[in-house]
């Protein structure tokens, strides 16, 4: 019983849950999901680190409105991110195109992984070359000393 | 020793790079439209909302656009200095009241001082967008031509009205 009251209370409180978002009339469900697709990829330029689809500052509202109004309108995706674009600049892009500026942004991780990868593998010859190096005959028999003498106890 | 200057070399040169990175505010987002016609609008005026004005009358004079709303905590900061400004007759200020209720921006204006020659009322925040406003308030200054030369994100400070913008107007109104 308790739980069937838990359940129809939850029920009561989804259309409240739903109110703190706008609510948009696709006339075409592929819009919705190229909507979705867009404000997913462009950057709330007051939080910066969130997108528009996360963010509730006024400006993320104020911008979902104009991607919702210009792809009710008719404009392709690449109209409404070269609108933001050539307001905002490449930093409303999650993926802002290669470029000089951008290069590094680009290029650095793994450019940091070769390096990596480099330091690694000559790190490791160096380890090997290391261990090969041979014992000399008393170096060894006293090796084998005492490792005969821990084969014992192990016995 | 060559193991031991690598790591230092290694670990100097990561401190330049982010002591560089420390300096730079990550706020301040470059605007593309420096160098760029400034975005044309056409906007009722604050005090009087059936007269209309459009960037077009400014064109052959430089003029300061600055973008401020009575909600604005920054905008009541730098209110003083846009003062300043106006009192030395440099300059037309434009004043963009960027999504603000038009009794609230006129209380606002006769308690704090007007500097602007005229104050257009963006009440939707549409004309913000044209001018990649993010951050109110913001500054930008016009060109005879009507190209944007300059933009501040964020309140006008001393240093940059003194450094900065006063002598890109002197510039500006020579060229």
């Amino acid at each position: 019983m308790a739980r069937i009251l838990f359940l129809l209370a939850l029920f009561t409180f989804v259309p409240c849950a739903q109110a703190a978002v706008e609510i948009n009339q696709f006339s075409d469900p592929q819009h919705e999901a190229r909507y979705k697709k867009l404000i997913d990829e462009l950057r709330c330029l007051v939080c910066q680190n969130q997108n528009l689809a996360d963010s509730n500052a006024e400006l993320a509202q104020d911008l979902r409105a104009q991607v919702y109004k210009m792809i009710e309108a008719g404009n392709s995706d690449q109209e409404i991110i070269d609108f933001m674009v050539m307001r905002y600049g490449d930093f409303v892009l999650y993926r802002p195109p290669f470029k000089l500026r951008t290069a590094m942004l680009w290029a650095g991780p793994f450019l940091l992984l070769i390096f990596g990868i480099g330091y690694l593998v000559i790190y490791l010859r160096r380890q090997t070359r290391k261990t090969e190096t041979k014992l000399s005959t008393d170096e060894q028999q006293q090796a084998n000393a005492l490792l005969g003498m821990q084969e014992d106890e192990n016995k | 020793m060559v193991r031991y200057i690598i790591p230092l070399v290694v670990f100097i040169l990561l401190v330049i790079l982010l002591s560089v990175g420390l300096q730079k505010d990550p706020r301040l987002v470059p605007s593309p439209l420096i160098g760029k016609p400034a975005p044309a609008f056409e906007l009722p005026v604050l005090g009087s909302p059936d007269q209309s004005f459009n960037q077009q009358q400014m064109l052959g004079k430089v003029w300061l656009f600055n973008v401020w709303a009575s909600w604005c905590v920054a905008c009541r900061s730098e209110h003083p200095l846009i003062n300043d400004l106006a009192s030395l007759k440099l300059v037309e200020i434009i004043g963009l009241n960027y999504k603000d209720a038009p009794s609230d921006a006129q209380k606002w204006l006769n308690h704090l001082g007007n500097p602007y020659q005229t104050s257009v009322m963006d009440s939707n925040g549409r004309v913000g967008i044209d001018w990649g406003v993010y951050g109110v308030p913001e500054t930008f200054l016009v060109d005879k031509k009507g190209i944007i030369r300059f933009k501040q994100i964020g309140p006008v400070t001393q240093e940059v009205l003194q450094d900065s913008i006063i002598p890109l107007i002197k510039q500006l109104q020579a060229e």
